[in-house]
C-alpha cells in the first residue's frame, strides 16, 4: 500500500480556542482509516481542515505529492478529495437531480457527470425514483444518500465522511456502511469520522482516536476494538465490566 | 372615478411596477448570494441610464436598442467593482459583514453620485424617442409604447433570469452557493468566480432598470438613493430569498402606489408603499414570494 494523504503536524484554532494540536496521520491508499473520539474533540474541524474550508495556523496536508493545505477548497475537490460534511449540508431548494449535477460541478468530474449518475442512480435507486423533488423535503436516511450521492459525482479518490450515522436508525446506518463499503471496493480511499465508534472500528482497516485536539492512540481496528482503554471511553462498557467482577 | 379612468389606473401601476421589480430584482440577486446589501445599486442604475441617454444623445441610438451598449458596460463595472471592493468583504462574517458592507456600499454611492456630478453635469437629461407620447388605445385605456415596451423587456429579463437560474450550470452554482457557500465549495464550485458573476449580473439588471427610468423618467446623478430603497421596498414584499419574487413585488407595490394616489391623492402614494412595506415585515417577515 503506497502513502496516499498525509497530514503531518496540523494546529488550528478558532479565535483563542486551539481546536487540534499537532495532528499527524497517515491514509494509505484502497484503506478504510477510521476516526473517533468524543464530541468537540476536533474530529469536523481536522475534516474542514483536509478539504481547505478551514486554514490551520501551521501543518501540512499532503495528497501524494501535493501539498493540499495552500489549495482554496474546489480545487481541493478538483484534486479528487471529497467532503461528505456533518448535517449532509444539501441545497435543499434545488432537486435532488440539481444537487446530484452540482456535485460534479469539478473540470475533473464534469466531463463524464451523465456516466457517473448513472452509477449513483444504482448504487442509490431510491434518488432516480425522486430525482425532481425538492432535497428539502427527503428523510433523514435520504438525505444522507443524497449527500453522499452528490460526493461520488465528483469522482472522489479519497471521501470523507464526517458522521455520516448522525441521526440515522440503525437499518438505515448498516445501509450506508454497506454503501462505503461497496465504495472501497471500487477503488475509493475513505477517510470516516464517527462517534458510533463500534461500527466505525468494525468497518475500518486502521482508526486513529482523537481526543481534546491530540491523537492519543492508533491501532488496527481490530486492535481498537479490543482494547481495553477504548471500550471504557468509545464502546460504552464503562464500569459495568468492572461492577459485574 | 370612471371604470377606463380606474383601469388606467391600474395599467400604469403595471408599467411603473415592471421597472420596480428589475431594479429590485438586481439588488435581490447579489443579496441572496453575497449575502449583503449593495446601497450602491440605485448608483448602477443610474450609470446604466447614462448610458442610454449618451447612447441616444451622441449616436442617436433608440433608448431600447442602447441596452445592447448599457448591460456589457454595466457588467464590466460589476466585475471591476467586485474585484477592486467587494470581494473583499464578501469573505468576511457575521456582524463584521454587515456593517462593512453597509458603510462600503454607502461611500460607493458617495463617489460614484459625485463622479457622475462631475462629468455629466447635475443637470435633469430626458430622452425623447420619436415614438414617445403615442400609444395603444383600447376601449378608452391608453397604452403608452415607450411603457408597453419597458415591461414587455422587464418580463423578458425576469424569464431569461429565471432560466438562466434554473435551467443552466452556472446558473444553478450560483442558487447552490446562495443556499449554502460552503456545501458550494465541497461541490467543486469557485465561490469567488460566482460571487464576481453574480455581481455583475447584477450590475447589468440595474442598468436594464435604468434605461427603463431614463426613457420613462429622465435621469440625473442623484436619482440612486431613490431607487436602492424602493427596491429594498420591493425585495422586502418578496421576500429576501426569492430573486424572481421582486418582479410580481414590484408590479404589486406600482399597483398599490398608482391606486392609491388615485384615490387618496398624490402626495401620500409613498407613505402607502412605505406602510405595506412595514405590515409585512410585521406580519409576514419571510416576504410573500419567501419560504418559510
Amino acid at each position: 500500500m503506497t502513502k496516499f494523504l498525509d497530514v503531518h503536524g496540523i494546529n488550528a484554532f478558532y479565535g483563542d480556542i486551539q481546536a487540534l494540536r499537532d495532528v499527524s496521520l497517515k491514509v494509505n491508499e484502497g484503506e478504510i482509516v477510521g476516526l473517533i473520539g468524543a464530541n468537540g474533540a476536533g474530529k469536523t474541524t481536522l475534516m474542514r481542515v483536509i478539504s481547505g474550508l478551514h486554514p490551520p495556523s501551521s501543518g501540512t496536508v499532503k495528497l501524494r505529492d501535493t501539498a493540499l493545505h495552500p489549495l482554496p477548497a474546489h480545487q481541493i475537490v478538483e484534486e479528487g478529495v471529497i467532503l461528505v460534511p456533518e448535517g449532509r449540508r444539501l441545497f435543499g431548494g434545488l432537486s435532488v437531480l440539481d444537487n446530484l449535477e452540482l456535485g460534479a460541478y469539478a473540470r475533473r468530474a464534469r466531463g463524464s457527470r451523465f456516466r457517473t449518475l448513472k452509477h449513483v442512480f444504482e448504487l442509490f435507486p431510491l434518488l432516480a425514483e425522486r430525482q425532481g423533488q425538492r432535497a428539502s423535503t427527503l428523510s433523514g436516511g435520504q438525505q444522507q444518500m443524497l449527500a453522499i450521492g452528490r460526493a461520488l459525482m465528483g469522482l472522489p479518490k479519497l471521501l470523507m465522511l464526517d458522521e455520516p450515522s448522525l441521526g440515522l436508525a440503525p437499518v438505515l446506518v448498516e445501509i450506508i456502511f454497506e454503501i462505503v463499503k461497496r465504495m472501497n471496493n471500487e477503488g475509493v480511499t475513505i477517510f470516516l469520522v464517527e462517534q458510533n465508534a463500534r461500527q466505525a472500528l468494525e468497518l475500518a482497516n486502521r482508526a486513529y482516536i482523537l481526543e481534546q485536539g491530540r491523537i492519543v492512540g492508533k491501532g488496527t481496528g481490530k486492535e481498537l476494538l479490543h482494547d481495553h482503554q477504548v471500550q471504557q471511553a468509545y464502546l460504552g462498557y464503562a464500569l459495568t465490566g468492572e461492577i459485574l467482577k | 372615478m370612471s371604470i377606463e379612468s380606474f383601469v388606467q389606473t391600474l395599467v400604469f401601476g403595471i408599467f411603473v411596477g415592471g421597472i420596480y421589480g428589475i431594479a429590485a430584482m438586481g439588488l435581490a440577486l447579489v443579496f441572496g448570494v453575497l449575502k449583503m446589501l449593495n446601497i450602491a445599486h440605485g448608483e448602477l442604475l443610474m450609470l446604466g441610464g447614462y448610458a442610454t441617454f449618451w447612447a441616444f444623445s451622441t449616436f442617436g441610438l433608440d433608448p431600447f436598442v442602447s441596452l445592447a451598449i448599457g448591460i456589457p458596460v454595466l457588467f464590466a463595472i460589476g466585475l471591476a467593482l467586485d474585484r477592486a471592493v467587494y470581494h473583499r468583504i464578501v469573505r468576511l462574517l457575521g456582524e463584521e459583514k454587515i456593517k462593512n458592507s453597509l458603510l462600503v456600499s454607502f461611500g460607493l454611492t458617495l463617489v460614484i453620485q459625485n463622479l457622475a456630478t462631475a462629468l455629466f453635469t447635475a443637470d435633469e437629461r430626458t430622452v425623447q424617442v420619436s415614438y414617445a407620447g403615442i400609444g395603444l388605445n383600447l376601449l378608452g385605456v391608453t397604452f403608452p409604447y415607450t411603457r408597453l415596451l419597458s415591461l414587455v423587456i422587464a418580463l423578458i429579463v425576469t424569464l431569461a433570469l429565471s432560466y438562466f437560474l434554473h435551467r443552466t450550470y452556472p446558473g444553478k452554482a450560483i442558487l447552490g452557493t446562495a443556499e449554502d457557500f460552503e456545501a458550494a465549495e465541497l461541490a467543486g464550485i469557485n465561490i469567488q468566480r460566482v460571487y464576481m458573476l453574480t455581481f455583475a449580473l447584477g450590475a447589468s439588471l440595474a442598468s436594464i432598470a435604468g434605461t427603463l427610468v431614463t426613457v420613462i423618467y429622465g435621469i440625473s446623478p442623484s436619482i440612486g438613493i431613490t431607487w436602492t430603497l424602493k427596491a429594498l421596498i420591493v425585495i422586502v414584499l418578496a421576500g429576501t430569498g426569492s430573486i424572481l419574487g421582486a418582479f410580481p413585488a414590484g408590479i404589486l407595490l406600482g399597483v398599490v402606489e398608482a391606486v392609491s394616489g388615485a384615490f387618496i391623492g398624490s402626495t401620500y402614494r409613498e407613505v402607502v408603499g412605505l406602510v405595506i412595506f412595514l405590515l409585512v415585515l410585521v406580519l409576514r417577515p419571510q416576504g410573500l414570494f419567501g419560504r418559510n
